[in-house]
């Protein structure tokens, strides 16, 4: 028997994400899989032909409608419930995006979700971190239940092009909810890598002490390509944006190199690196628990060491 | 009655370093410290910090659970909820259990706003609010950093992975917190005292009319992979040869 899945694209109306690729690449661990990506935008033309050239999509379905130029849980999950029905598998990002969707939807299709997938066993069967990635739990999914899930993007990479599968049209005749309209996003705007795809991050606690002292990791990430990382405590005192946060309830990330500079490494911080390849550690204190997970550890003043490694790279 | 019902869970506390049972059926909880999820504190703050400022006139904390959750709901009481609702049950309750018991709790008290955390720190799932929105029908604003109600609608500005986005919702509504909407109070002692006298009724699950349905099998639980112990290096110069050598810089 083939299984249908269907993902939830994610985009930001002009490019897919990568987290939707990881979906992708999830999904084709299912055994028989079918794959179709779903696209809700106003236009969906651009995100349509990319998520088309992924390697082992056969079908993208467009829902457009002018509503879709801001992504909202509540107007999207009814139009995916309404497709759902002859498909095994719904999946979608483990991204804000997706975690905010996702539960709607298979709330609406009567079904449980299964969060965070790092592992697919069988097309029933599907690991996932929890406590914090303290315990991972192997689950199986009732026979016969419709599985709807979020793809932990840090267990996976994207799924390659050289696909080409078609695109079709859906007209949607569910009657979109009223009841909750976009106001505005701030994002900031800069060149840097994205901290959640970046093979490089540097990133700061609240040993920096201030929005000031964070310049210097700016510094450092910019000479070394690196994206900009920090942790709860900076974030909560105001030295970093949110968007910033790494950890169990900020990102989740799986960069090559992780500069730990100035954080302790509460166990809330570590679920957010665990599939970092190296991890750096930078601490004034010997007994700091990071230390426990860092390939490469230096105890030592951050204000000091940071400057010496960058002025180290300049020659 | 303009009433906030928050939804609460009892989990291991954040603190306590999670061990898996050797024979891989669960994680050890017996003599663990327990808590309120530190997410659904949060939820209850706000609640009270809406009702102090004369936005609601009662707050009231729902949990579903075994008879041990009762602690969890007095901690609620005692930082100032006024009533305390417990959906009492020994089964395993799956998030979308949990979300049409509270469906039933919502349907009987009529709140206004619902607000609960955005994760239980114990399952990490995500999903009881955005379900319970979804059955009520009514909209939902996750992962909240700030929250303004203004007569039948509330500006919620979400915590997402661009930064921060704000958007307007019609009430009632279910509103998932995230950490930076506040700091909960302390509990102070005579406040413990006072929150024995507060009413708190327990509710038997099979009375509600949901069944306790299970779709997901826990089949295994096991610890995450340890990582390899890593070398020290003396100082800044010997940190970057050795990301020289990983061709790492
Ligand atoms: C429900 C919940 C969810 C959470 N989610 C997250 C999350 O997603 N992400 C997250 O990061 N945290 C999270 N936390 C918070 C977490 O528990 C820690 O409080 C937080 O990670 C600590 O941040 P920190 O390491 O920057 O600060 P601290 O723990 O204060 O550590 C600062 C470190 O800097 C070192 N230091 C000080 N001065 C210097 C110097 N000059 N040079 C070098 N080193 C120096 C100190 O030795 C210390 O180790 C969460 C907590 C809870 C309860």
């Amino acid at each position: 028997m083939s299984h249908r899945i269907l993902i939830l694209a994610e985009h930001s109306q002009n490019q897919l994400s990568v987290g939707t690729a990881k979906c992708v690449a999830c999904a084709a661990g299912i055994p028989d899989a079918e794959i179709t990506v779903v696209v809700c935008a106003a236009d969906a033309g651009a995100v349509a032909a990319q998520a088309a050239s992924l390697k082992d999509v056969s079908k993208v379905l467009t829902i457009e409608h002018p509503a879709h130029a801001h992504a909202l849980g509540a107007l999207i999950a009814p139009q995916i419930a309404a497709l759902a029905g002859s498909y095994t598998h719904v999946l979608g990002p483990s991204s804000t995006f997706g975690k905010d969707v996702m539960p709607r939807i298979a709330a609406m299709l009567e079904t449980s979700q299964i969060s965070d997938i790092m592992a697919v066993e069988s097309a029933t069967r599907f690991r996932r971190p929890i406590y914090a990635g303290n315990a991972l739990l192997t689950v199986e999914i009732a026979a016969g239940a419709k599985m709807v899930g979020t793809v932990r993007t840090a267990s996976y990479q994207p799924a390659p092009g050289g696909g080409s599968a078609t695109v079709e049209k859906v007209t949607s005749n569910v009657a979109l909810p009223t009841h909750t309209r976009f106001v505005s996003v701030s994002a900031a705007k800069n060149d840097r890598p994205d901290l959640q795809t970046a093979a490089k991050v540097v990133s700061g606690g609240r040993a920096l002490g201030s929005a000031e002292g964070f310049k210097i990791l700016y510094q450092l990430a910019d000479k070394i390509g690196a994206a900009v990382g920090a942790s709860r405590a900076a974030v909560d005192a105001g030295y970093a944006p949110n968007e910033l946060q790494v950890g169990q309830t900020g990102k989740i990330i799986a960069p090559e190199l992780y500069m730990a500079i100035g954080i302790s490494g509460a166990i809330q911080h570590l679920t957010g690196i665990k599939d970092a390849r190296t991890i750096v550690a930078i601490n004034k204190d010997s007994e700091a628990p990071i230390f426990e997970v860092a390939d490469i550890g230096l105890v030592g003043d951050l204000f000091q060491v940071v400057p010496e490694i960058e002025k180290l790279l300049a020659v | 009655m303009q009433r906030i019902l928050v939804g609460i869970k009892r989990v291991v506390d954040y603190n306590v370093r999670i061990r898996v049972k050797p024979d891989g059926t669960g994680v050890i909880t017996d003599g663990v410290k327990m808590s309120v999820n530190p997410f659904d504190e949060i939820a209850l703050e706000e609640a009270l910090r809406i009702k102090e400022r004369g936005g609601a006139e009662e707050v009231v904390v729902a949990t579903v659970g075994p008879a041990d959750c009762q602690q969890q709901l007095r901690t609620c009481l005692a930082m100032g909820a006024d009533r305390a609702l417990h959906v009492q049950t020994d089964a395993r309750i799956e998030s979308l259990t949990a979300a049409r018991l509270l469906l039933k709790l919502v349907e009987r008290e009529q709140p206004f706003l619902v607000l609960m955390g955005k994760q239980a720190i114990d399952n990490d799932n995500g999903q009881t609010g955005q379900m319970l929105a979804a059955l009520w029908n009514r909209p939902q604003a996750t992962f909240a950093s700030k929250l303004q109600i203004d007569g039948q609608r509330a500006q919620v500005t979400r915590e997402v992975d661009a930064g921060l986005e704000t958007i307007e919702i019609d009430l009632p509504g279910v509103v998932t917190v995230d950490l930076r909407l506040n700091e909960p109070r302390y509990v102070k002692l005579p406040d413990i005292m006072k929150a024995k006298k507060k009413p708190l009724e327990t509710i038997e699950l099979a009375t509600l009319g949901v069944e306790a349905q299970q779709q997901l099998q826990p089949v295994r639980f096991e610890p995450p992979a340890q990582r390899q112990k890593g070398i020290k290096v003396k100082d800044a110069a010997e940190l970057v040869a050795a990301l020289k050598q990983k061709g790492l810089l």
